[in-house]
């Protein structure tokens, strides 16, 4: 196989299978979660679901203050690189183009010097929390296996992204069939690991916005 | 890998490369500063502009023969149809060219007995240039004088001293290996291995980059420093991309949408609409084409990245290349519709296997834990 066939089955039937597992998987897990239902509440409501449900989503965004003090390194050092990943995912002009031919909706994209440099930003901050997560005897109680592949796959479309940008070490179609394969592995992925909090973080804000809301009390 | 093919030819003989450039009328000044080109495109030092012109000076005409098979033509026009005669079109006519079937007067047999003659005279001393890819699958597809195309390649290879492909067919395949490859198309690296091959590919190749490797290979008597894909790192070490004077625009995130939009007439990047400057190799954007003239880029039309093997299968020329070449959204929406369907059997299974739970549950009394058996 020559890196152009190469590049044009990850671009071609790869991408394909990748994009059907995720689109499926996600969406199964989505139902699966949807469909558990709860139980008739019978106490009288103090309030709305839906508004404490809708706040919630959004007022956990900011760290509460205790819990910012406890774990300051794991709060500023995830805004980072879930910020950083954001612009590189979304405002990068070929990532727009690829989600406008899928999607059909498209907007603006940023300069790449300044995408460039979220890349980089991003990379070291998904290098120190992989350290922390070594380092920290608590992190490695509670790490298993899945930490560190969903980790894997999240930093290697980012590293072979980088090296495709600037054509660093293989010749550019190679780079660029390895970037699009890296990211085929995590959409692969992505439904079956912890990957789903992306869409997942919605639905767990809401419920516990929602019952506290039910009861009238703030979340 | 530099492999010592041959020794320049001692100085004094009316066949020297710069005895016949002489008797075309090319001053000296012009052939140096041919010298001092070649020198830089090649990325050698200044100091070396004096070594090459000694060399060319010195060089005995290389015999040189050119084997046409399925090809269009388009890369011997490449070569020929310069608008002026350029120092460039002068040393390739100062090489002997003794057998080239479009160019050469001679037809048929006399055609063939001067391939022979040449191939006695200089066994193991010529260079062997071929463009098109050889049908292996039905040799009839494509015939010489009743030859296949095949057999002459492998006859005429044994006593060449290097080998030239010249052009993506010959090179890579190209065109005629294009899917389903109708007539089995072969490069030449496909079918010889045991002699230096130096590829040249574009559709068509640079004339530049043909005579500089040329240049090159009779001025150190070597081959020229080679990529994984066999071409000169000298002409195809960087992308089109890395050297397109619409880079900026690139990296502004300013693009043209369509060929007529107002980006397009401001010469904006033409990434959205499908160029393949950043996976292709070539020359294209510092050397350009018709005597420096622009290159296909700069008349807005973007890299089809032609001198890069299976160019043409590589999906459509006019898709970005971020962008997949299958229907991902209609799959996606078959995908997600038979989520929806598989994800509604599984939610009521796990409903009906927890209703089923409740059902079965049996309520243990304190009188049930005390009861001795």
């Amino acid at each position: 196989m020559t890196e152009i066939e190469f590049l044009s089955w990850v671009r071609g039937p790869g991408f394909q299978i990748a994009s059907v597992i995720f689109v499926f998987g996600v969406i199964v897990r989505l139902f699966e979660i949807l469909m558990l239902g709860r139980k008739a509440n019978l106490a009288e409501a103090n309030g709305s679901e839906m508004s404490g449900g809708v706040r919630t989503i959004f007022s956990r965004m900011a760290p509460e203050s205790d819990t910012f003090k406890r774990s300051r390194f794991t709060i500023v050092v995830g805004y980072i690189f879930h910020i950083g990943l954001f612009i590189v995912i979304f405002l990068f002009a070929p990532h727009i183009l690829l989600i406008t031919e899928v999607t059909g909706v498209g907007w603006s994209a940023l300069p790449t010097p300044i995408v460039d440099m979220a890349a980089v930003i991003t990379m070291i901050a998904l290098a120190a929390v992989l350290l922390h997560r070594v380092k920290d005897p608590v992190m490695q109680y509670l790490a298993r296996m899945e930490d560190y592949l969903v980790w894997l796959v999240t930093f290697l479309p980012m590293v072979t992204g980088y090296l495709a940008f600037h054509r660093m070490g293989l010749p550019a179609p190679s780079l660029l069939a390895l970037h699009i394969l890296s990211i085929e592995l995590l959409m692969v992925l992505f439904p079956f690991t912890k990957l789903m909090h992306a869409f997942t973080f919605i639905l767990s804000r809401w419920y516990n916005g929602a019952i506290a809301g039910y009861k009238g009390v703030r979340s | 890998m530099k492999k010592h093919i041959t020794e320049a030819e001692p100085i004094g003989d009316d066949d020297t490369l710069g005895a016949a450039l002489r008797r075309q009328g090319v001053s000296r000044r012009s052939f140096l500063k041919f010298c001092a080109a070649t020198a830089s495109m090649m990325a050698l030092p200044p100091s070396m502009v004096p070594a090459i012109a000694k060399a060319l000076e010195r060089a005995k005409r290389p015999s040189v023969i050119w084997l046409s098979f399925q090809e269009c033509t388009g890369c011997t026009e490449s070569l020929t149809r310069a608008h002026t005669a350029t120092v460039e079109s002068l040393i390739f006519d100062s090489i002997s060219l003794d057998y080239h079937h479009t160019l050469q007067a001679a037809a048929g047999h006399a055609a063939e007995e001067a391939r022979e003659a040449a191939m006695r005279e200089n066994f193991g001393k010529y260079l062997l240039v071929i463009d098109g890819s050889i049908p292996v699958g039905n040799p009839g597809y494509s015939t010489i004088a009743g030859i296949s195309n095949l057999d002459m390649l492998l006859e005429t290879a044994k006593g060449a001293a290097a080998i030239i492909p010249v052009g993506t067919c010959a090179a890579y395949g190209g065109i005629p290996q294009a899917d389903p490859n109708p007539t089995g198309a072969a490069s030449v690296a496909d079918l010889i291995t045991d002699k230096p091959i130096i590829n040249v590919p574009g559709c068509p190749p640079i004339p530049v980059v043909i005579t500089g490797v040329l240049t090159h290979f009779l001025t150190f008597g070597t081959l020229p420093e080679l990529d994984q894909l066999g071409r000169p790192k000298a002409f195809y070490g960087q992308s089109i991309h890395d050297r397109c004077y619409r880079r900026p625009f690139y990296d502004k995130g300013q693009f043209a949408e369509t060929f007529d939009d107002e980006g397009a007439r401001k010469g904006w990047c033409l990434y959205k609409l499908g160029c393949k400057g950043p996976t292709s190799y070539n020359a294209c954007a510092t050397t350009k084409w018709n005597g420096g003239t622009s290159f296909p880029i700069e008349s807005g039309h973007p890299c089809l990245g032609c001198s890069e093997p299976k160019f043409w299968d590589g999906g459509s020329f006019y898709k970005a290349l971020s962008i997949p070449t299958t229907e991902v959204a209609r799959d996606a929406l078959y995908a997600g519709a038979a989520a929806i369907a598989v994800g509604s059997a599984l939610g009521m299974k796990n409903r009906a296997s927890s209703k089923q739970a409740k059902a079965e549950h049996q309520k243990v009394s304190v009188d049930d834990l005390n009861k001795e058996d």
